[in-house]
């Protein structure tokens, strides 16, 4: 599996991530390199679903916020070190995600993308209510709370670098999955539903598992990234807009494939933080974007690298 | 005892509108498989045209909802052509995305004109107060208009030509072209007739409420509810999805604290997109 | 799969837009200050009036030479970005405006939530930060060092009416009714544990979604509850349609102070539902405050809306309030030294246009507004007209409440 070019571009781009920002002490480098690892992480495991199984989860933001949370509170409440709250707030958020999957998966199309939209929305409201996480006001880490990993600075950096690792982490699960028995599976039920089930492809467990898998990596991100903010509350957390832009990336990147999600994510994300600091837009930037993305949507459907597979064939043996 | 009854009354009131709300998202929805994620702004942007009409230039405030019929049938044609024509026939994604697309524009452009202050229109018609509690006159002619404006479209979409036209081509698009229908001109109609509906339902709920431009967001998702327990494509099943809604609200008021009510409706959206998919009042399609 | 014109087209624009946020290099002898505001999304609204403030001051400032501190003349530049009313990139625009775009203070992004992930930054640098729009009390109680609040804290917030309903009724029965955001949610507890140590009834206490849009049931349940007063609300949209719904249901409430939205002028539009409703304020044009420096509240309003056309409401004079006191931080210190400057704040106890300014320096709240006293402000109607009066506290009145 090693010979596979792929993977080393996957480990180049993470190393490229670690190093120069490091190498060159930028740190407005780091924050919007951050921004874009948490994209690219959205994106790729949104892509499980989306691209390969072809669901759309509309409400993928649910496992972000969640993971925040768990992670959040075992931080300030119990005093947890970060890494360990990070994990235990993927598998939670997974386990939970299985259940919900029992329940919604069976509804296809846009009756399955509306009711993730509704267990976004009821969770949120939960989540209001629920006052040991600080109902609406959300829980705030007091400063000391980066004190165990060396203080605000450190925790920065610290929390920067475990987000790259996530990062290729849910690359190279995104290509695993693809080259596996499992990946075929799913992207037969993508492909057409009833056929893969007839052609003896366990669909009702396929979907659990991956619908539980695309929960994993995004709440750990989620995790760490609310750490890294100070503060989780639950209009940040469970963002809906944010779950929006996280299928645009997906599209403009070019579903299905790996590498897609990802540059779609970092482009995304370098647009929207451009558009967002050049001064002539400022006022117009939700207009462009809007814009933007119907242009895409209407014209160019298979995203960048559906166009970049088209153009060139033999690309794609190393570009998945 | 009375406050329930009160609470029941007021939430059926209002609960049509919600339907009439619901009504374009559904009509577009069940015609061309478009889940139109721009609904709420457009709502919006119905309320802003009862401001106009009725603040700025005077006129009188009941006059604004045929000019917003008009209005709103004009631009849903045009964005149809603009952004969703191409879409037809391809996965839901595209149209969710493109939809949504429009709906960034749209509120990207309110924003910009009428930033996100609040705007009110005082229009006032004699009630009547029963026990103490009192029914507004808005909300009473806003429910009637409801449903006088439901029952004209059922009219229309069951005895005319285009109204007869739409639901073949809703049942069946190729049967539809095949038998000579101009499918495109008549899917553009109907986009154009659902946003007609989001927008006039924009302009009663602003005899009522006041609004800001994000007051789009909180009506949208409240028609996606009552789409999913009308049915989907189904008019009739929105206006009593609506009602439905309002008569959920209404009573689970007195009765629970009001910050878990939004727990309950979409805990009820999800468990009936489970167990009913065809909707709760799942009459026969149109 | 035709067209490949737009993808590059696209790609050019985006090329273009990154040239084109490039900095331009300033000349010597500038402050700049740095911050973020809601230029979209659903703060725009407030963040812009307290950018307006910002502007007025800066203006003003630099049209008298700038400020002057050990022997030189500072000019003073902003350095502003859309954070679009979510905390998202509050760190990564702090963090640029702090490394690439130098700026040597900050103001706070608007609203608590984002003063909060903004401080994470702010803290990190050793930059003073005045927080504006922001008063809820959690951003200060985290253990900083240079973070200074302007609005009075959020417990504040109905104190004064609170004070003012006794008057009338000693013993009145409240509804609280306010909505599940951080901000309204900590105003209306603190009030709420006030009157309880007060011995006073609770009849009721709802928190209801931001999303919800028709009140007609909570008000109902308000009349069940039998309540005489009603304090909570929201923000906008909330606030003026409970308002409005109160009126048209006749849901005979003697007192009603609603949070944030009957400050608007905007609110004039509920016509007579708006008559009898009072909002606690931070500021209103008609106060009668003696400034140590500065202008009065009545000159400052005449430049406002001479330049702007319309009467600022508090978001604006708190703007114009923080750049005072932070030209006054600096002179006092002599110098824009980050240590001085803060050691200056810490010290500072002045009375501006806005009120009294004071900053705690206990390191549990460091920064947290201390001085300052809300007013309590009343729709009333005036020659057929609808005013905003002040009616709390006596000291800052001109007209009487309307019970």
């Amino acid at each position: 599996m090693w010979r596979r070019p792929f993977l080393w571009l996957i480990l180049a781009v993470s190393l490229a991530f670690v190093l120069v920002p490091y190498l060159t002490d930028d740190v407005q480098l780091r924050e919007g390199l951050l921004l874009a690892a948490v994209y690219v992480i959205l994106a790729s495991s949104l892509n499980l679903m989306i691209g390969y199984a072809g669901y759309v989860n509309f409400g993928n933001i649910v496992f972000f916020g969640l993971g925040g949370y768990v992670c959040v509170f075992l931080v300030s409440e119990w005093h947890w070190p970060l890494v360990p709250s990070a994990i235990l707030a993927g598998v939670a958020v997974s386990a939970v995600a299985l259940l919900f999957g029992l329940g919604i998966l069976r509804l296809r199309g846009a009756f399955f993308a509306l009711a993730t939209i509704g267990i976004n929305e009821a969770v949120r409201q939960l989540v209001t209510n629920f006052e040991p996480w600080g109902g609406a006001t959300g829980i705030y880490l007091s400063f000391d709370a980066y004190e165990p990993l060396g203080g605000p600075m450190q925790a920065l950096w610290t929390s920067y670098f475990l987000v790259v690792g996530v990062m290729a982490l849910s690359l190279l699960a995104s290509f695993a999955i693809k080259r596996s028995k499992f990946g075929l599976g799913l992207i037969a039920i993508g492909q057409n539903e009833d056929a893969a089930a007839t052609l003896g492809v366990p669909t009702p467990r396929y979907k659990a598992l991956v619908y539980s898998a695309s929960a994993f990596l995004p709440a750990v991100a989620g995790g760490i990234y609310f750490f890294k903010s100070g503060i989780i509350e639950p209009g940040a957390a469970f963002n809906l807009g944010l779950s929006i832009e996280a299928i645009v990336m997906v599209m403009l990147g070019g579903q299905g494939t790996v590498i897609g999600p990802a540059v779609g994510a970092f482009l995304y994300e370098e647009l929207r933080g451009a558009l967002l600091v050049a001064e002539a837009f400022s006022n117009f930037q939700l207009v462009i974007a809007g814009v933007l993305l119907l242009v895409i949507v209407l014209f160019v459907p298979g995203g960048l690298m559906g166009f970049v597979h088209r153009r060139w064939p033999k690309a794609r043996s190393w570009l998945e | 005892m009375i406050a329930i009854l009160a609470s029941v009354l007021d939430g059926v009131l209002v609960g049509a509108v919600y339907g009439l709300a619901a009504m374009g998202l559904t009509l577009i929805w069940g015609v061309m498989n478009v889940i139109n994620l721009a609904h709420g702004a457009l709502t919006v942007f119905g309320m802003f045209a009862l401001y106009f009409l009725a603040s700025v230039l005077g006129l009188p405030p009941y006059s604004a909802v045929p000019i917003a019929i008009v209005a709103g049938f004009v631009c849903g044609v045009v964005l149809y052509w603009i952004a969703v024509h191409r879409i037809i026939g391809r996965p839901e994604l595209m149209s969710l995305l493109a939809t949504f697309a429009v709906n960034m524009v749209l509120i990207g452009v309110g924003t910009a004109l009428w930033t996100t202050s609040p705007f009110n229109v005082p229009v006032t018609l004699p009630g009547f107060t029963w026990q103490g509690y009192t029914f507004t006159g808005t909300h009473i002619m806003a429910a009637v208009l409801a449903g006088v404006l439901a029952g004209l479209l059922y009219l229309f979409l069951h005895h005319t030509r285009v109204g007869k036209a739409i639901r073949a081509v809703a049942q069946n698009r190729e049967a539809a072209e095949l038998s000579g229908i101009p499918t495109k001109q008549i899917l553009s109609m109907a986009f154009g007739l659902g946003v007609a509906l989001a927008a006039v339902s924009g302009t009663l709920i602003a005899t009522m409420f006041p609004f800001t431009m994000l007051s789009g967001e909180a009506y949208q998702l409240k028609s996606f509810v009552v789409t999913v327990l009308g049915g989907l494509g189904n008019p009739a099943g929105a206006l009593l999805g609506g009602i439905a809604l309002g008569l959920v609200e209404g009573l689970s008021t007195p009765f629970m604290p009001v910050s878990w009510i939004p727990i309950l409706e979409f805990g009820l959206f999800v468990f009936c997109l489970m167990a009913f998919p065809r909707g709760i009042f799942a009459l026969s399609k149109g | 799969m035709k067209s490949t014109t737009p993808f590059w087209a696209f790609s050019g624009i985006a090329v273009a837009a990154m040239l084109a946020g490039a900095t331009p290099t300033l000349a010597e002898d500038t402050i700049t200050i740095g911050f973020t505001a809601s230029q979209t999304g659903k703060l725009n609204n407030d963040s812009t009036a307290q950018l307006r403030g910002f502007e007025l001051w800066r203006d003003e400032v630099n049209a008298a030479g700038g400020i002057k501190a050990g022997g030189k003349q500072y000019k003073i530049n902003f350095v502003t970005y859309d954070d679009e009313s979510q905390n998202t990139r509050v760190q990564q625009l702090y963090t640029r405006i702090i490394v690439q775009d130098k700026a040597q203070f900050l103001f706070s992004p608007y609203s608590s939530g984002l003063v909060a992930t903004a401080a994470i930054v702010s803290e990190q640098y050793g930059r003073v930060m005045l927080t504006t729009g922001g008063a809820e009390e959690k951003p200060h109680r985290l253990g900083n060092k240079n973070l200074f609040q302007m609005y009075s804290p959020a417990s504040q917030y109905l104190a004064g009416a609170l004070l003012a309903l006794k008057e009338k009724n000693p013993q009145p029965k409240i509804a609280f009714v306010y909505e599940d955001d951080p901000f309204s949610k900590a105003v209306a507890q603190a009030v709420r544990d006030l009157a309880k140590k007060d011995g006073l009834t609770l009849s009721l206490e709802e928190s209801y979604s931001g999303s919800t849009t028709d009140f007609g049931p909570i008000i109902n349940k308000v009349r069940g509850a039998n309540a005489d007063a009603l304090l909570g609300g929201g923000h906008y949209a909330d606030g003026a349609t409970m308002a409005r719904q109160l009126h048209d249901q006749n849901a005979g409430l003697k007192w009603v102070t609603l949070l944030v939205a009957p400050d608007s002028p905007n609110f004039a539009t509920l016509g007579d539902a708006a008559v009898g409703i009072s909002v606690p304020s931070q500021w209103e044009p008609q106060v009668s405050f003696k400034p140590d420096f500065g202008p009065t509240a009545a000159e400052f309003t005449k430049r406002f809306s001479d330049k702007y056309k319309i009467e600022p409401g508090y978001h604006a004079a708190g703007g114009y309030a923080a750049g005072m006191i932070l030209q006054h931080a600096i002179e006092q210190a002599g110098s824009i030294d980050q240590a001085k400057v803060a050691d200056a704040l810490n010290k500072i106890d002045v009375t501006t246009m806005f009120g009294r300014t004071k900053f705690s320096t206990d390191p549990k709240e460091h920064g947290l507004q201390i001085g300052h006293e809300m007013v309590l402000a009343q729709w009333q109607k005036k020659d057929g007209k609808l005013v905003k009066e002040v009616i709390w506290p006596k000291a800052a009145k001109t007209a009487d409440i309307l019970y």
